[in-house]
C-alpha cells in the first residue's frame, strides 16, 4: 500500500474522530485551542508591559513632535498666523492679537512658559515675554503696535515673528532639528547652529565612539579570561567564575563609588603611584571627571556582559579540533587563528553587541565619574529633563538614541537570537 | 589547561605570561569591589589608606562610619542609647528610611514580576505559542532600552496618570524592569523541561492546576527563584527611574547613595557599599546553590 492509499482509504470516506467530526478539523480546532491557551498565559504580562513601558515611550515620542505650549496659551496669535501664513512682521491686527494674548497670559501666569518656549530658539525672549505681558495687561486699547514697540523695539524683530510663527504650530519637527544642531535662520531656512553651540551631534558621535572603545576594551580583557574559564576543569572554573559574577551582582552605585575612591587625585591609585615614586606628589594624574574615568569605570562594569556570552560559546568548542590542527603540523598561532578563533565569532558578536547596546544608554556612571568631557548623550537628556526643562528636546534626543538602540537590538535578535541570552 | 610534556620553551613562556595576564584581569574585576571594605573602617574621613591602616595599627580603624549610618538624620543622635534612641533611629535615620523603602519596593515589585513573568514564560515556552519571537522581543526590551529613556517616558506618563511620587507607580516600574530577567531564567529552565512528564500527569487524571503545582513548579522552582532574585537585585539597584518619578517619601538606598556622592561624599557611603557587597555575596551564593540543585534535578552533574 502506498502512502496516498493510507490517507485515502478505498471507501473514499474521510478519517473521523470517535464523535464523527473530520479528523483534520478536529486537529485544527485542538491546535487553535492550544495556541489560544498559550497566548492567554502571556496576555496579563503583555498588557502590563504595554501599559508601563510601551505607552510611556509612545507618549515620549509624541512629545518630541508635539509641543502645544504656544498654541494653547496664545490662541489669538495662533489663529492670526493661520489666517496670514506669509506675513513677516504684521501690522496693527497682528500686534493686537499678540497684546491681547500677552495680557491673558499675565492673568493665567503662563507668560513664563511661553517665553521659555520662544527662548529655546531666540535667546533673550524669556524676559521679553515676561515684561511684555506685564505691560500688555495695562493696555487700555489700541494702538497696540505702537505701545508694544514703545515697550521694547525687539517686538518688531522679524526673527522673533518667525520663531513665534513656527512655535504656533503644535506639531513640529523643530526639536529633532535642534537635537541635530540644526536651526531655522532669520529667513526661516534650515541651517546649522553657530559652531560654539553645536553640541549634540558631537555628543552622539562621542557616545558612539566611546561605546565602541569600551566594547573593544571589554573584548580585549574578556577574551583571555573567558578562554581560561572555558578550558579549566569545572572545579577551578566554577571558583574563578565567582570573581566574574560578583561584580555582576554588586550594585552599580557601589562599583561606581569604588572607582571614585580609586581614581580620585587623593585616592588609592594616585597614592600608590606617589608611594612607589612613579609620579611626584605634585604630579598626581587626573583620572576622574574626564573621559578616562568614564572609560575605566564603564569597562569594569560591562566586562561581565562580555565574558559570559564568550564563555558559553567557548564551552561548546571541542578541544580536539585544536589538537587535530597541531598534529597536522600547524603552529600554535596558526591553529589558534585558523581553527579556534573563527569558532568564537558568535560569542564575540553577542558580547560586543550587548556591551555596546548597554554602553550607549549609560547615564549613572558617566554622570558621577565622567565630568564634562566624559559625558554621554544620556546626560544631556537628563539635563534637559531636570534642569533646562526643555522636555520636547529631551524627548527628541531620547527618540534618536532609542532608534539606534532598537536597530542594534533588532540586529542582535537576527544574529544571535534573544532566546540565547543567559546569565550566570 | 596543563601544559603537555612536549611543549616548547616559547610555549611555556607564553603559557605563564598568559596566566599572569589573566590574573591581572581578575584583579581588575575584583579589586575595586574589595578595596572599599577596609577603607570603610578608616577612622579618618579620607578615601585612601592612612599610615596607621597599612601598619595594622588598631587605632587606625573604627566603626564610626557604620555608626553614622544609624545616626545620620536622627533628631537627637547624641542622646543616651536606650529604647527611645533606637526608636528615634528607626523613625528618623535617613539610611533606614531608604532601606525600608527599598525593601517595600523591592519585595512588591519582585512578587509582581515573578508571578506575571513565570506565567508568561510558561506560555512562551510552548511550541504552539503564536507570534513567539515578536512577543518575546517586546517583553525583553525593558532590559535593552536605556533606563534614561524609560525613565523619561514614565515621567510624562506618571505625571498625567497621577502615579508620580507614589509607591504603586515605582513598584510597577520596577516590576517592568525585572520581568525580562524572570522570563529569561524561567524559559531557560523550561527549555530543559521534559513535557512528557506533564502529559503523563494529565493522562493519570490530574487537572491542569494540579499538574502545575505538583509536577511543573517543583522542577522549575530553581529557575523561578533565581529569576526572582535577579528581579529583586534589579529593583534594589535601580536609581534612574526613582530619580525621575519619586519624591523624598519613596527615597531608596541607591538614590540616597547617588545624592550622597553628588552632594558631599563621606565614608558613610563606603560603609553602606560594604554592606551591599556582603549582601550581593550572599545572593550570589544562593544563586550558585540553586543552579547546582537545578542541574542535579535535571540529571546534569558538574564534573
Amino acid at each position: 500500500m502506498t502512502a496516498a492509499e493510507i490517507h485515502q482509504p478505498e471507501t473514499g470516506a474521510m478519517l473521523t474522530t470517535a464523535d464523527g467530526a473530520p479528523l483534520k478539523e478536529a486537529l485544527a480546532r485542538a491546535m487553535r485551542r492550544a495556541r489560544f491557551r498559550a497566548f492567554l498565559l502571556v496576555v496579563p504580562l503583555l498588557i502590563f508591559v504595554l501599559v508601563t513601558f510601551a505607552v510611556p515611550i509612545a507618549q515620549m515620542l509624541y512629545l518630541s513632535i508635539h509641543n502645544p505650549v504656544f498654541s494653547d496659551h496664545m490662541p489669538r496669535l495662533t489663529a492670526y498666523f493661520e489666517a496670514h501664513p506669509d506675513i513677516d512682521v504684521p501690522g496693527e491686527d497682528g500686534f493686537a492679537a499678540l497684546a491681547l494674548d500677552l495680557a491673558a497670559s499675565k492673568k493665567d501666569r503662563s507668560a513664563g512658559r511661553v517665553g521659555t518656549r520662544i527662548n529655546y530658539e531666540r535667546p533673550g525672549s524669556n524676559s521679553l515675554f515676561k515684561s511684555g505681558a506685564r505691560k500688555a495687561a495695562k493696555f487700555k486699547g489700541p494702538p497696540y503696535k505702537e505701545k508694544l514697540l514703545k515697550h521694547r523695539k525687539d517686538w518688531a524683530d522679524p526673527h522673533l515673528w518667525n520663531v513665534m510663527k513656527r512655535a504656533a504650530q503644535a506639531h513640529t519637527l523643530g526639536f529633532y532639528a535642534a537635537a541635530l544642531d540644526l536651526t531655522y535662520d532669520k529667513k526661516g531656512e534650515i541651517t546649522r547652529v553657530a559652531p560654539e553651540r553645536r553640541i549634540y551631534v558631537m555628543l552622539f558621535v562621542r557616545t558612539f565612539l566611546l561605546s565602541a572603545l569600551i566594547a573593544a576594551l571589554c573584548l580585549l580583557l574578556g577574551f583571555p579570561v573567558a578562554y581560561l574559564l572555558a578550558n579549566l576543569p569545572l572545579r577551578y572554573s566554577n571558583l574563578l567564575m565567582i570573581l566574574v559574577l560578583l561584580p555582576f551582582w554588586t550594585s552599580l552605585l557601589v562599583r561606581t563609588t569604588s572607582w571614585i575612591t580609586l581614581l580620585q587625585s587623593q585616592g588609592v591609585l594616585n597614592d600608590l603611584m606617589v608611594a612607589t615614586g612613579m609620579v611626584g606628589d605634585d604630579g598626581r594624574i587626573q583620572l576622574m571627571y574626564n573621559q578616562a574615568g568614564t572609560i575605566i569605570a564603564m569597562t569594569h562594569i560591562l566586562l561581565p556582559f562580555m565574558i559570559l556570552p564568550l564563555y558559553s560559546v567557548m564551552k561548546t568548542i571541542p578541544p580536539s579540533y585544536m589538537r587535530a590542527a597541531r598534529s597536522l603540523g600547524a603552529t600554535p598561532v596558526t591553529a589558534f587563528m585558523k581553527v579556534y578563533f573563527p569558532q568564537t565569532i558568535p560569542g564575540i558578536g553577542a558580547g560586543c553587541l550587548l556591551v555596546f547596546i548597554l554602553a550607549i544608554g549609560y547615564y549613572i556612571t558617566p554622570a558621577l565619574v565622567g565630568g564634562s568631557t566624559g559625558e554621554l548623550i544620556s546626560n544631556q537628556i537628563a539635563f534637559h529633563m531636570q534642569s533646562s526643562l526643555n522636555w520636547s528636546l529631551a524627548a527628541a534626543l531620547g527618540a534618536i538614541l532609542l532608534f539606534g538602540v532598537v536597530l542594534l537590538y533588532w540586529l542582535y535578535d537576527r544574529l544571535i537570537g534573544i532566546d540565547n541570552m543567559k546569565f550566570g | 589547561m596543563a601544559l603537555p610534556a612536549h611543549a616548547s620553551i616559547g610555549e611555556r613562556v607564553w603559557h605563564y605570561c598568559y596566566l599572569v595576564i589573566c590574573g591581572l584581569i581578575f584583579l581588575f574585576l575584583i579589586a575595586p569591589i574589595l578595596v572599599i571594605i577596609p577603607l570603610s573602617f578608616n577612622i579618618e574621613p579620607y578615601f585612601t589608606f592612612t599610615y596607621k591602616m597599612i601598619t595594622f595599627d588598631p587605632e587606625g580603624y573604627s566603626l564610626r562610619w557604620y555608626d553614622k549610618i544609624l545616626t545620620f538624620g536622627m533628631a537627637a543622635p547624641e542622646a543616651l542609647r536606650d529604647g527611645s534612641w533606637w526608636r528615634d533611629t528607626w523613625e528618623n535615620a535617613t539610611w533606614l528610611h531608604a532601606l525600608k523603602n527599598s525593601a517595600i519596593i523591592g519585595v512588591a515589585s519582585t512578587l509582581f514580576a515573578t508571578v506575571l513573568g513565570t506565567l508568561a514564560a510558561l506560555g512562551l515556552s510552548r511550541p504552539e505559542m503564536p507570534f513567539r519571537r515578536a512577543v518575546m522581543a517586546l517583553l525583553i526590551s525593558p532590559m535593552i532600552v536605556p533606563l534614561i529613556i524609560t525613565a523619561t517616558g514614565l515621567f510624562f506618563f506618571y505625571s498625567g496618570a497621577g502615579l508620580a511620587h507614589t509607591f504603586p507607580g515605582i513598584i510597577m516600574a520596577h516590576a517592568m524592569l525585572g520581568i525580562p530577567f524572570v522570563i529569561i531564567t524561567v524559559t531557560a529552565t523550561l527549555s530543559g523541561f521534559d513535557h512528557s512528564l506533564s502529559r503523563a500527569a494529565s493522562s493519570l487524571g490530574a487537572t491542569p492546576v494540579t499538574v502545575f503545582r505538583q509536577v511543573i513548579l517543583p522542577l522549575i522552582l530553581p529557575g523561578v527563584i533565581s529569576g526572582a532574585l535577579f528581579a529583586f537585585v534589579t529593583s534594589f539597584d535601580e536609581v534612574v527611574v526613582v530619580l525621575f518619578v519619586a519624591s523624598y517619601d519613596q527615597q531608596t538606598i541607591p538614590l540616597q547613595m547617588w545624592n550622597g556622592i553628588r552632594e558631599q561624599i563621606s565614608p558613610t557611603i563606603l560603609a553602606v557599599a560594604t554592606i551591599l557587597v556582603v549582601i550581593s555575596i550572599a545572593l550570589l551564593s544562593t544563586i550558585e546553590l540553586l543552579r547546582r540543585r537545578s542541574e542535579r534535578l535535571r540529571g546534569i552533574s558538574p564534573g
